[in-house]
């Protein structure tokens, strides 16, 4: 019993002494300076960008390890998790050996397109997606296994091609799943730090995230700092609310 | 315009022969065992399974001929009811009736407009707006039939269409049922272990046991001359194969029995269990059919019980209960079975 106590008390004690150390009197002008909204509105937009990404790219990636017969599936999900279990600083490396100017896939969308992504904030974007995607992957994966093909069958029988049953059928019978794996996507890539500063840097309103921001304040103003991860606290905390259903229900 | 079918499926250590032919407005049942390939051939009707061998043709229409032609199962005009109807649980009744008219691009408020008029047809308006989780076994299975049958298929496909329900809704729902499939025009072709499910709802049986038919023909006929142990157990018939001889036929397992009607050689012979008698002693005046026998086991059914019995040959008897009471028949004791010639039915093989 007591070890869990202190268990308990060692991952309370710090959010508590973050809460007792808020200088509430400041917080709401330190909320709405023009850095600390900056580096919201960048976080919020950047995370947001990021998910939308790893929909498009995430949902037909979780639809052929799900459903598909590819062989070596087991090894594509492997490779797909990789960047759960890598420190964000070294997919922020590996990000900028392939994607910076000099980087082999990089050097031609500069060469050829001019697009540079490091230091931007479409770098932020990518750097977080390449993060969070792992999250959204698993979660609609396991989603549409535990979805009966047999509705897309009866789908076919009534006339819908593949896709039309994928969107009218599928898509609904997953959405849960679908709902909590973008959840779970976008609060990753909002926390985002490591992999973020290493592929994208530090330019205050272009890519200081909210993350960011708190490391940089602490140095030079600590209560910005402390009402920065304030907020982010707050945002986690929604997403457990969000997610309660999922987490909090003893079976 | 015919149906005209050989489903020809290997996969495995298993196959499928079976030559199928249904014309416009009739209703053929699939009966068979589980395992005896029934939904794979409806799978393979449906364009969900494409065949190995063989050929599907609808009319001038070729739907899978293997291995050049197969048309999947979006493109071909045959409507599905699924034994657990797969209704989609995120649709009301209404939406899931629209859903074959709003895939094949039928404007929303039409196709909307549409299915409302079948599940008036089949009684449902009131429940148009509920979920599939709100409905009855009954009301999904119609919600289902409806589905299917709205986008007005050329050929309509059931898979156990009563097998989910419970016994008094199936009854009712049955003789619903068989009154739709009487309104249908297209071809209609229907799986079911059920003997009386088949019996009451099909024009035809097609009696299916491993991947092959082992017979065919109208319900009464193939009930009164079952031509399988399987056939003759669905039916609720001693069936035995034999060699006849005048009035006397020899059984292949053992054993003679004697018919009213002379008849030369292979036969098949059947009698209904309740044609059976029991006598703790070999009868008085001896009918003519008269043998030991050693019972085996015993089941209850509703109104009978039926007792299985060793000899030469096994027989099934069924006995009422003051029957059993008198003769307590438990397994081992042994007893004397009696037939009347009159009650048994003898054609040739």
């Amino acid at each position: 019993m007591l070890p869990a106590l202190c268990g308990l008390a060692f991952l309370l004690i710090p959010l508590l002494g973050l809460v007792a150390r808020t200088p509430w009197t400041s917080v709401p002008g330190r909320l709405f300076s023009a850095e600390v909204g900056q580096a919201l509105r960048l976080s919020l937009v950047c995370a947001s960008a990021a998910t939308v990404l790893c929909l498009v790219f995430g949902i037909p990636l979780a639809w052929l390890l799900a459903r598909s017969g590819l062989p070596g599936r087991g090894l594509v999900r492997a490779l797909v998790t990789v960047p759960l279990v890598l420190p964000p600083v070294v997919g922020g490396v590996a990000l900028l050996l392939a994607l910076g100017r000099r980087g082999f896939v990089g050097r031609y969308l500069h060469e050829w397109f001019g697009v540079s992504l490091p230091f931007t904030t479409a770098g932020v974007i990518v750097a977080e997606a390449f993060v969070a995607m792992p999250f959204l992957v698993i979660s609609v994966e396991g989603a549409l296994r535990a979805a009966d093909p047999r509705f897309e069958e009866a789908a076919a029988t009534l006339g819908a091609g593949r896709w039309y049953a994928f969107r009218r059928v599928t898509l609904p019978s997953v959405a849960p799943g679908l709902v909590a794996g973008a959840v779970l996507c976008w609060a990753r890539a909002l926390g985002e730090f490591g992999a973020t500063i290493t592929f994208a840097g530090n330019f205050p309103g272009r890519t200081t995230t909210m993350p960011l921001a708190v490391y940089l304040a602490l140095e030079s103003d600590p209560d910005a700092a402390i009402v920065l991860s304030l907020v982010l606290l707050l945002v986690s905390v929604a997403v457990l609310v969000a997610l309660r259903e999922r987490w909090m229900v003893t079976r | 315009m015919t149906l005209s079918a050989r489903l020809g499926v290997t996969r495995g250590e298993f196959t499928l022969d079976l030559p199928l032919e249904v014309a416009e407005g009739e209703v053929v049942a699939l009966l068979g065992p589980n395992g005896a390939g029934k939904s794979t051939a409806l799978r393979a009707l449906a364009g969900l399974l494409a065949l190995t061998d063989g050929h599907i043709r609808l009319g001038d229409h070729v739907w899978d001929a293997p291995p050049s032609v197969f048309v999947p199962a979006e493109r071909r005009r045959a409507g599905v009811v699924f034994q657990d109807y797969l209704l989609f649980a995120h649709l009301s009744a209404l939406d899931n009736v629209a859903f074959g008219l709003r895939a094949r691009g039928v404007r929303r408020a039409v196709a909307r407009a549409r299915a409302g008029e079948w599940l008036t047809a089949v009684g449902l308006s009131e429940v148009a707006g509920r979920r599939p989780r709100a409905l009855s076994g009954g009301q999904a299975q119609r919600v289902a039939l409806a589905r299917a049958l709205v986008t007005e298929p050329r050929l309509l496909l059931l898979d156990e269409p009563l097998a989910a329900l419970d016994a008094a809704t199936r009854l009712r729902v049955r003789t619903d049922l068989g009154r739709h499939l009487r309104d249908y025009p297209g071809h209609t072709v229907l799986v079911t272990h059920d003997p009386l499910d088949a019996m009451i709802l099909a024009d035809r049986l097609v009696v299916v046991e491993h991947g092959a038919i082992v017979q065919h023909g109208p319900p009464a006929q193939v009930a009164a001359h079952p031509r399988s142990d399987y056939v003759a157990h669905l039916m609720g018939l001693n069936l035995y194969r034999g060699r006849a001889h005048g009035n006397s036929v020899d059984l292949d397992g053992g054993g003679a029995l004697t018919v009213a009607e002379p008849a030369r050689g292979r036969v098949y012979l059947t009698f209904p269990p309740r044609a059976v008698g029991l006598y703790p002693r070999r009868p008085r005046g001896s009918p003519r059919n008269c043998w030991p026998v050693t019972v085996a086991g015993i089941e209850q059914h509703a109104h009978t019980v039926r007792v299985r019995l060793d000899g030469a040959p096994a027989v099934l008897a069924d006995v009422t209960a003051a029957t059993v009471a008198e003769l307590r028949p438990e397994p081992g004791r042994r007893f004397w079975a009696t037939v009347k010639a009159t009650e048994i039915r003898c054609y040739p093989v």
